[in-house]
């Protein structure tokens, strides 16, 4: 597709300039006059019912303003739950987190007090001094566990831990399974870790005692969402509460949630009359911020002889953690991800979300698609070795083709809009990855590094995402009388480069000059309404509100422009700052006078026949999602003695439709393969038996390093989807989906001569000697 | 509890920041809110993901790590200070134009790791060029950009004699 002026091309970013010179304003960045600060007193139980506890030493200590827990919060509140669940008919359990434990602690990080003082040192010393009675209660460790009918209830109260369950089915899959010989089973435990954004996270509020009015900053992908629940809370006019998100040091999913520290930091700056800061610490982080975790997946295959897929069928079992701290659309993305890039029949898989006494599960990047794209591919994988057809080949014969599109499958997402796969040439994308990474030429490869000793294998994973969801993001495009584009929306930047996309398609509209652009993002006071950052949407929904947006004001431009010029509107262009006639450049009129004609003067008739204001706000709704897809192949060598897995080479065709910005859609998607392998080879989120956290620094939860990071090749196919104006299809997330399946796949091919059978993510060193050699020397 | 407060000098980009803290507030804190200078960031507090590196003595240090006790005195550099006015360091520049930050967050740790690499060795190869940059952690580039920056900002210092 046509790059413009500026769309589609590698324009300079907004963000860089201030960011590179360390003049980014982060939460912890904001530090008003009086400033005082937080810090929450957490459980070190995974489950305990809470017998006592006495703040009067801790509120006691010099410089400490004050120990609050939830009785001192209550007259203050109107309800003492978080409730953020989003709606669905399968929850079991009414799991709203409390603002604050009171009786019982569920998790270990879980906030029972509050203490505010002077400084930040000053409020953990004052932690200390807080006594706390537990009586520790049976701890529910393990998700698989928590299901079976003896297990001891997460939450006292509850008669079992099933939060949720559903059953997501279309075809007639036992007719289906029972007529064909070709039958393949599955038990995978897949985990996910957390999103270990670099930031943490933090809230900064401020109450404007003149004006009776509360800024709160916090580091959320959506401040509208969190200026509701606070003015609920807090049971407050909406006219007395501003929510920002200042820069965001990383998103990746978990603050897009509304959490405890949020309320309580807004209501103590109402209640101490002081500016008050919480920032989140590394620690902290890996226990109270939610993460996804364990999933066990009991799943079949049925295909012909020929590996046509017939059916897929089986259950999933999911840890919830202790909370619905979101819902169970992490299940449900996984399981809604399986079968989308291939031709699947007939399909049942029940879900059930385990409650587990551990922090809330709610979606990291690739929410759920990582896992379902996982069980599908290890299915694949299986069905091609037991067939004697080539992994490749399998794929092919089953994937949705270009002819099929558009693609209407029987499936329908959480809202129950209808998927139909929009675009694209899925087999084309494989055969792309697949010819890069030299895949017919492998087995020989391979078999020329065996007589060498070395254990080298191949893999390649095919996703489908769906992107953009709806209904909609706010944009609203004004030409100020300075001349000056404003542009203000209700979606979130944390990273990924929103302000600079945003400049970029309404600069395309009014003058391409990317300077003249003012791009406010995640700002209740700037934009009325919004949704924020999740499912790789804001390209897709604010991109394409900004596109209509500046499409308005640009015609608005233009007729005024003409009546001031005297010339119709098509012999007029934008040019920077000015209106100018084409092919007479010296005829012109700037848009700062525009502008100010627009705002009207008394008694005067406002030229250009389109009302007064050179402005335009869009809302424009995209229910259906926008399907991207793509394969990534991977490449590996295995030291058998070490465990220790290389990738020596990784190919990662995809399709997002048309590219904003090629080099920013490359950065988002080797961010995204960098947690992939994180999520194939390092990142697990640990627990002990008792639910106990025991992988809570970054030197025992291990992100990917430089050294980590195999060379990357990418490559592009661009088949705009139908339903937005601009073509385009989210990539925030796409990186990350298929890694850890071709990860899998190349190890387990790397292991064949050990006939090594992968059926589990993250793989440690250990775990992979455990293929080599099943009864390791020294295990019991 | 008290804690007996310390004068002591930071000396950050070449400024002398004349200050009182308790002997255990961190180097990284005490730039951050005793001197202002909120470029440098806090990603985990224990020394692991460099995002508060500054040079001391033209040493990479975990800011987070140290505590401003024991800077007193000491030629503190900062991501505030690469820059001379309007003229970005040739590493900033590289960084921009290799798409190496995304978020931005870990980037001040990362300049100044990128900062100390090039001043001490700017021939430095690739290979020992990836195990240094390894002791940084990014969630959003996945790295390849940030090599890349590094490499051109040598390439470009070489040509302009700059080292």
């Amino acid at each position: 597709m046509n790059a413009g002026r500026l769309v589609g091309r590698d324009v300079a970013r907004v963000e860089d300039a201030a960011l590179i010179r360390g003049r980014g304003r982060f939460v912890d960045d904001i530090a008003p006059a009086g400033l005082v600060h937080v810090a929450f007193l957490r459980s070190p139980h995974a489950h305990a019912r809470i017998l006592r506890i006495d703040v009067a030493v801790a509120r006691a200590l010099p410089g400490v303003h004050a120990v609050l827990l939830l009785d001192d919060l209550r007259p203050h509140l109107t309800d003492t739950r978080l409730v953020v669940a989003l709606p669905s008919p399968s929850y079991r359990l009414d799991l709203h987190r409390p603002v604050l434990a009171e009786t019982e602690v569920v998790h270990v990080g879980e906030a029972l007090a509050v203490v505010i003082a002077e400084s930040r040192y000053l409020a953990e010393d004052a932690l200390a001094l807080i006594e706390v009675e537990y009586e520790p209660l049976p701890a529910v460790a393990d998700c698989d566990n928590a299901l079976a009918p003896d297990a001891p209830p997460a939450h006292s109260w509850a008669s079992s831990n099933l939060a949720a369950e559903m059953t997501v089915a279309y075809g007639d899959v036992e007719a289906v399974f029972a007529a064909t010989p070709h039958r393949f089973a599955e038990t995978l435990h897949i985990h996910r870790g957390g999103s270990h954004s670099m930031e943490c996270r933090g809230v900064v509020a401020l109450h404007d005692v003149v004006e009776d009015r509360l800024t709160v900053w916090s580091s959320t992908q959506t401040p509208h969402t969190a200026k509701r629940l606070i003015c609920d809370l807090l049971g407050m006019d909406e006219t007395r509460l501003r929510v920002v998100t200042p820069d965001l040091g990383g998103g990746f999913g978990p603050k897009l949630i509304f959490y405890p520290e949020e309320v309580v930091v807004a209501l103590a700056a109402r209640l101490l009359g002081r500016p008050v800061k919480w920032i989140e610490d590394r620690q902290e982080h890996f226990v109270s911020t939610t993460q996804e975790r364990d999933q066990t997946w009991r799943v079949e295959l049925a295909t012909d002889a020929e590996g046509h897929i017939l059916g897929v069928r089986g259950d999933l079992v999911h840890d919830h953690g202790a909370w619905t701290a979101r819902g169970v659309n992490v299940p449900q993305g996984a399981v809604a991800a399986m079968p989308l890039a291939y031709v699947v029949p007939a399909f049942r898989m029940t879900i059930r979300a385990a409650v587990t006494n551990k922090v809330p599960v709610t979606p990291v990047r690739g929410a759920g698609q990582p896992q379902g794209v996982f069980a599908m591919e290890r299915l694949l994988d299986r069905a091609a070795r037991e067939l004697g057809l080539d992994r490749a080949e399998i794929r092919r014969r089953n994937l949705v083709s270009a002819e099929h599109m558009p693609y209407a499958t029987p499936l329908k997402t959480r809202g129950g809009i209808p998927v139909t796969l929009d675009s694209g040439d899925y087999p084309r994308c494989q055969q792309m990855a697949l010819d890069e990474i030299g895949w017919a030429g492998f087995a020989e490869r391979q078999r020329v590094a065996l007589a060498e000793g070395r254990y080298i294998g191949i893999g390649v994973a095919n996703y489908v995402e769906g992107t953009g969801r709806g209904p909609f993001e706010h944009v609203s495009v004004r030409v100020e009388p300075s001349g000056r584009i404003m542009v203000a929306t209700g979606a979130a930047a944390m990273g990924q480069s929103t302000r600079t996309m945003l400049a970029q398609i309404v600069a395309e509209q009014l003058g391409a000059n990317m300077a003249n652009v003012e791009v406010i993002t995640g700002d209740t006071a700037a934009a009325p309404i919004g949704i924020g950052g999740s499912n790789s949407r804001q390209a897709v929904l604010a991109g394409s509100s900004a596109h209509v947006a500046a499409l308005k004001v640009r015609e608005k431009v233009l007729a005024i422009a003409g009546e001031m010029l005297e010339v119709a509107m098509g012999d007029l262009e934008i040019e920077d700052k000015v209106v100018r006639v084409k092919g007479a450049p010296g005829h012109s009129v700037t848009l700062a006078s525009i502008a100010r004609a627009a705002a009207g003067q008394p008694g005067f008739v406002i030229p250009g026949g389109r009302g007064p204001g050179l402005a335009a706000s869009e809302e424009v709704v995209i229910d259906a999602m926008a399907y991207a897809n793509g394969t990534a192949a991977a490449e590996v060598e295995v030291d058998i003695e070490t465990g220790a897995v290389t990738i020596t080479r990784l190919v990662f065709s995809h399709d997002c439709g048309r590219a904003l910005h090629p080099r920013i859609v490359d950065g988002q998607l080797m961010g995204g393969i960098a947690h992939g392998i994180g999520n194939a080879l390092y990142e697990h989120m640990r627990f002990d038996d008792q639910a106990q956290p025991i992988s809570t620094t970054l030197a025992d939860y291990l992100l990917v390093t430089a050294t980590e990071m195999p060379p990357v090749r990418i490559l592009h196919m661009h088949s705009p989807t139908p339903l937005n104006p601009l073509g385009i299809k989210g990539v925030g997330e796409a990186g990350v989906i298929p890694i850890p399946a071709a990860i899998a796949a190349a190890v387990e091919d790397a292991l064949s001569p050990f006939d090594a059978h992968v059926c589990r993510v993250p793989l440690s060193p250990v775990d992979v000697i455990a293929m080599i050699d099943p009864v390791p020397e020294g295990s019991a | 509890m008290t804690h007996e407060l310390h004068d002591i000098t930071l000396v950050v980009n070449g400024r002398s920041h004349p200050i009182r803290v308790e002997a255990r507030r961190t180097l990284a804190d005490a730039i951050r809110e005793e001197c202002g200078l909120t470029g440098t960031h806090l990603g985990c507090e224990h020394g692991v993901c460099g995002a508060c590196t500054v040079l001391l003595d033209d040493q990479p240090v975990r800011a987070c790590l140290m505590f401003a006790v024991q800077a007193d005195g000491r030629a503190i550099r900062t991501v505030e200070g690469l820059a001379h006015g309007d003229t970005l360091s040739p590493l900033q520049k590289a960084f921009i134009e290799q798409h190496a930050l995304q978020c931005g967050y870990c980037t001040p740790g990362f300049l100044m790791l990128g900062t100390a690499i090039l001043e001490q060795n700017p021939d430095i190869g690739d290979e020992e060029l990836i195990e240094i940059l390894s002791s940084n952690l990014c969630r959003c580039t996945g790295y390849a950009n940030i090599l890349r920056a590094v490499r051109a900002a040598a390439a470009a210092m070489r040509e302009e004699g700059v080292a």
